[in-house]
């Protein structure tokens, strides 16, 4: 007797190949692209509107057809079957082209958005922006910019990726909440609010984008544009300095920084979203950590020296204008980073882990800062630190908001991961960062002794975080870059891992630090 | 200095060298001819289904040896000479000890199946094996699995995800009935069958036939049904890796290297731990005198380092705990809940609607304190478990206060309400 089986299974792709429905979903999402891309040569395009919905459809479309597909038909839960398998995935071909393409895009975005199809003053757009200008017509009753454009694809991005994300992690709530939130302040704060704004006469402004997030904040354009457009502009003046150093200390207090960069913030929602199939591309080595904290910390400093100069250069003497004056400044800025400096060295005990290099830093780094801005007052020079701040701001803007937060930061998605420019170059992130390594409820806590060592918490940190060399050791994670993503946790097969922002056992913020031993064995057996 | 040579890499040999180099600068070695980094035995699944690479499943990374001055040889051992004291590697070389440890886990089982060693057929269990499988199952159409538990669950996820089809044949007439009660077994069941895996309960099998290529093409049950196939997942259990010890006769064995609560053989200065050690008499007579667990693997390479060291340490592992996955579905056990009630002990199981979390109390009947939890879906704290089973706490205690054993992700739906109202509906029932 010979019997054959018959698989009551739904066809799963094998792994890492795509099967056809995919394939014809994602050729629909192509079309789409291509739609967008064959009208670059064009200078008029009968019917932009038409032609943009048509290809925005097609694009959305052929990703939640994918998605859907792909999750949808098939129980609930977390399956990166085949992600070492695909060249997209894993730096292959396909993941090259289109790192280049982004690449390309990026370059064009901030350094010839002409051949977009941006028009020079008083002309029409042509092109790819002149497809969006019955939208920006529509949105705040002007024409498209390359920004207006690359906005609403932004937004399009992160609310089909979005959909993909909350199907293949369905069976996570907080992953859903999450992912609906990023969805939310993209659509209402980043893209929509602003446009508003626009269309009322009000400043433009994205309320939940901050300094030095937003390195133009303090622009004096900015400022200026805020303060001569009356009642509401100056809410929005006051809102984004009360977002600095008020608002945001208090819920990454309670919190974490996961507040604002896995739920709330523009580049964390691309990242978290489109993004979330490279994240296993970031480097876990400590090497690949060294490198992170020196070199966001050298941004966040670059990041408040270009601000100070640029403040200070265009603030007088007197109150004439701005109610602030140099020399007030000067005195907040010395207050601040002095307080700041009082706690991390007088109370070493709170901060035990920071070790003297670091230390002798931070101290010598505040020493030239006051230092130079005592003189500057002193002598009443224009420069507060020797050097012209306009030509800092072009370079900070140039080097760190193009290149870095745009080129780098999205265009090598495929090839390093979705969080590079969140790791190691976002001054916002460095800043929340030390907020919450230092003065936050918020860890990781581990289970006990159920870690098996696997490493998908590692694996799919988009941080970077060896996640599982504290998990193993039966430690809390308590890392200044982590966003709060809660993948470690959602992947982990033995439930090890949690995200926990109530008051730890002691009530003091330290206790989070190091959990204790926990014992498994009568006789005292650990796990270190 | 002394040398402490450990034969085996894995989570207790490894262990017991990170020990060792915490307690003390004396020279450490570590021979294994399985690889030459530790990796997570229990992640090589994932490499197969392309969720990590092999890299990716190595705990430490490679200068973390060096660092730590723990000497690596990739070599197989053919012998261990306890009078010269020393190990006799494949290649002929020696390697001296002053002390040694053995730490080589196990191997797959085979019960004499005729057929068993055709090409095709295997177990998993190492590096190897795994490579194998990743050749055994190139372009192929159907898989039959023999042996329901946590192995074979692994290989049937393991092939469902490059949409292989599997067969699973599984001896007793629930899944992994030897350890799961039957109301926890057939949650499972169903999930696994949900995934579209064919699961064949109350099957043995009884031969592999080879195809006209010399490869497996069918396996033939004890009822004479042939199932068509080119790869059979042998997952029957594992048993101690000691066959490469047949020559080393001064070391006294049974189905493992005997070993006293000191871990110590009957050689002085040879210690065995982890799945390859088998004790006289275990400390914990709850328990089995060969542990094949990744945690209790880990205890025993901590304890041997004490005692190594000068320190004589006797293993004592404390509250059992353990975990796995079956597919989607997480499993954590604390304590002791048996496949059925022993006597003198009282049960609650609780299911929530949507089928997929459970719950398992098993109290004592008389002193109502708590014997063990078995949870599926549903998170729960290891310290607070242990900390409720060392301190003898009743059912009573624990049902009230399981939030604070609550350890799922935030905006979850809280569990908690819904299990003591059953606990408490069971409880008037009874009374």
């Amino acid at each position: 007797m010979s019997k054959t089986d018959h698989s009551l299974s739904i066809a799963d792709q094998h792994s890492g190949v795509l099967d056809g429905v995919q394939k014809g979903a994602l050729t629909l999402a192509s079309l789409g692209v291509l739609g967008l891309i064959v009208s670059l040569p064009f200078s008029t395009i009968p019917q932009p509107a038409f032609w943009l919905a048509i290809s925005l459809s097609a694009i959305v479309a052929g990703t939640l057809w994918y998605a859907h597909h792909s999750y949808a038909n098939k129980p609930a839960g977390i399956k990166n079957n085949g992600v070492w398998h695909s060249g997209l995935t894993t730096r292959g071909i396909a993941a090259w082209v289109v790192g280049i393409l982004l690449t390309g895009l990026y370059i064009l975005l901030y350094f010839y958005p002409e051949y977009l199809g941006q028009a020079a003053e008083g002309e029409q757009n042509k092109g790819l922006i002149a497809l969006f200008d019955p939208l920006a017509q529509l949105l705040h009753g002007g024409p498209a910019s390359q920004w207006f454009m690359y906005g609403t694809l932004y937004t399009v991005s992160i609310l089909a990726m979005g959909y993909k994300f909350i199907l293949k992690y369905r069976n996570n709530k907080y992953q859903i909440v999450r992912t609906i939130s990023v969805m939310f302040f993209q659509l209402g704060f980043a893209f929509l609010l602003p446009e508003l704004l626009a269309r009322l006469s009000l400043p433009y402004n994205d309320f939940k984008n901050m300094w030095p997030l937003n390195y133009s904040f303090f622009d004096e354009w900015n400022v200026k544009g805020l303060i001569d457009a009356g009642g509401f502009g100056l809410f929005m003046l006051l809102f984004g300095v009360a977002m600095i150093f008020v608002i945001s200390p208090i819920l990454t207090y309670f919190y974490g920084k996961r507040w604002y960069c896995s739920w709330v913030c523009g580049c964390g929602g691309l990242a978290e979203t489109a993004g979330d199939p490279f994240r296993q591309l970031s480097d876990k080595s400590t090497k690949a950590w060294k490198m992170e904290r020196w070199i966001i910390h050298t941004v966040l400093v670059f990041a408040v020296v270009m601000t100070v100069a640029l403040v200070y250069s265009y603030l007088g003497d007197s109150a004439k204008g701005f109610w602030v004056t140099r020399g007030m400044l000067l005195g907040i800025i010395g207050l601040a980073l002095g307080s700041v400096a009082t706690v991390v060295l007088v109370r070493p005990g709170m901060v035990k882990e920071v070790n003297n290099t670091i230390r002798f830093l931070a101290l010598g780094l505040l020493v030239a800062i006051i230092g130079l801005t005592v003189h500057a007052y002193i002598t009443g020079r224009g420069d507060v630190f020797f050097v012209e701040s306009y030509p800092l701001r072009k370079w900070y803007g140039f080097f760190i908001g193009a290149i870095f937060s745009g080129v780098i930061g999205v265009g090598f998605y495929p090839l390093m991961g979705s969080r590079v420019w969140c790791r190691f170059g976002c001054p916002m992130a460095a800043i929340l960062g030390m907020q919450q390594r230092f003065f936050s409820r918020f860890r990781i806590t581990t289970n006990g002794g159920q870690c098996i060592s696997c490493g998908n918490c590692s694996t799919y940190c988009e941080m970077g975080i060896d996640v599982r060399s504290y998990a193993q050791r039966g430690e809390n994670i308590v890392r200044s870059s982590c966003v709060g993503c809660g993948i470690c946790a959602a992947v982990c097969p033995r439930g090890v891992l949690k995200l926990e922002s109530r008051s730890s056992a002691g009530g003091k913020v330290q206790d989070r630090v190091s959990s204790d031993p926990i014992a498994i064995g009568k006789t005292g057996a650990t796990l270190r | 200095m002394p040398h402490i040579v450990i034969i085996g890499n894995g989570i207790s040999g490894i262990t017991a060298a990170r020990h060792i180099r915490k307690r003390s600068d004396t020279r450490i070695t570590v021979i294994s001819g399985e690889s030459e980094h530790f990796f997570s035995r229990t992640a090589l699944m994932y490499v197969y289904m392309g969720h990590m690479r092999h890299i990716d499943i190595k705990p430490y990374e490679d200068h973390f040896w060096a660092k730590n001055r723990i000497e690596l040889k990739h070599a197989w051992v053919q012998q261990v000479d306890a009078e010269k004291k020393h190990v006799k590697l494949q290649d002929g070389k020696t390697v001296d000890y002053d002390k040694l440890i053995i730490a080589t886990g196990s191997a797959s089982n085979k019960f004499g199946w005729p057929g068993q060693d055709l090409p095709g057929v295997q177990g998993l269990y190492s590096l190897q094996d795994l490579e194998a499988m990743e050749l055994n199952t190139k372009g192929i159409t159907r898989a039959v699995i023999v042996g329901g538990g946590l192995i074979g669950v692994e290989m049937a996820e393991m092939l469902h995800s490059r949409n292989i089809p599997v067969t699973l044949l599984v001896r007793e007439t629930i899944f992994w009935g030897g350890v799961l009660p039957n109301e926890e077994a057939g949650l499972i069941g169903r999930h696994i069958i949900e995934n579209g895996i064919v699961l064949r309960m109350g099957t043995e099998m009884n031969e592999i036939l080879p195809g006209a290529n010399g490869r497996v093409c069918a396996v033939v049950t004890r009822t004479g049904e042939e199932i068509a196939c080119q790869f059979v997942g042998l997952t029957a259990g594992v048993h101690p890796n000691i066959a490469w010890l047949k020559d080393s006769t001064a070391i006294k064995m049974d189905k493992g290297v005997l070993v006293n609560e000191f871990l110590e053989t009957n050689m002085p200065d040879i210690c065995a731990i982890g799945d390859c050690a088998q004790f006289h008499e275990h400390p914990d007579l709850q328990r089995k005198n060969i542990e094949q667990v990744w945690y209790t693997g880990r205890m025993m390479g901590e304890t041997v380092a004490k005692t190594v060291t000068g320190e004589r340490t006797a293993y004592r592992p404390g509250h059992w705990f353990n975990s796995a996955k079956f597919f989607d579905l997480e499993y954590q056990t604390y304590g002791w809940v048996r496949h059925e009630l022993q006597p003198g002990e009282e049960g609650h199981y609780w299911e929530h609607t949507n089928g997929k979390v459970a719950l398992h109390l098993v109290w004592d009947q008389k002193s109502r304190v708590l014997h063990g939890v078995n949870s599926i879906g549903l998170r729960l704290r290891h310290e607070v478990f242990d900390r409720w089973l060392e301190a003898k706490a009743t059912v009573d205690h624990v049902v009230a206060h399981l939030e604070e054993a609550a350890f799922d992700p935030e905006f979850y739906e809280k569990m908690e309400p819904l299990i003591r109202m059953s606990f408490k509906q069971a409880k008037t029932v009874t009374a």
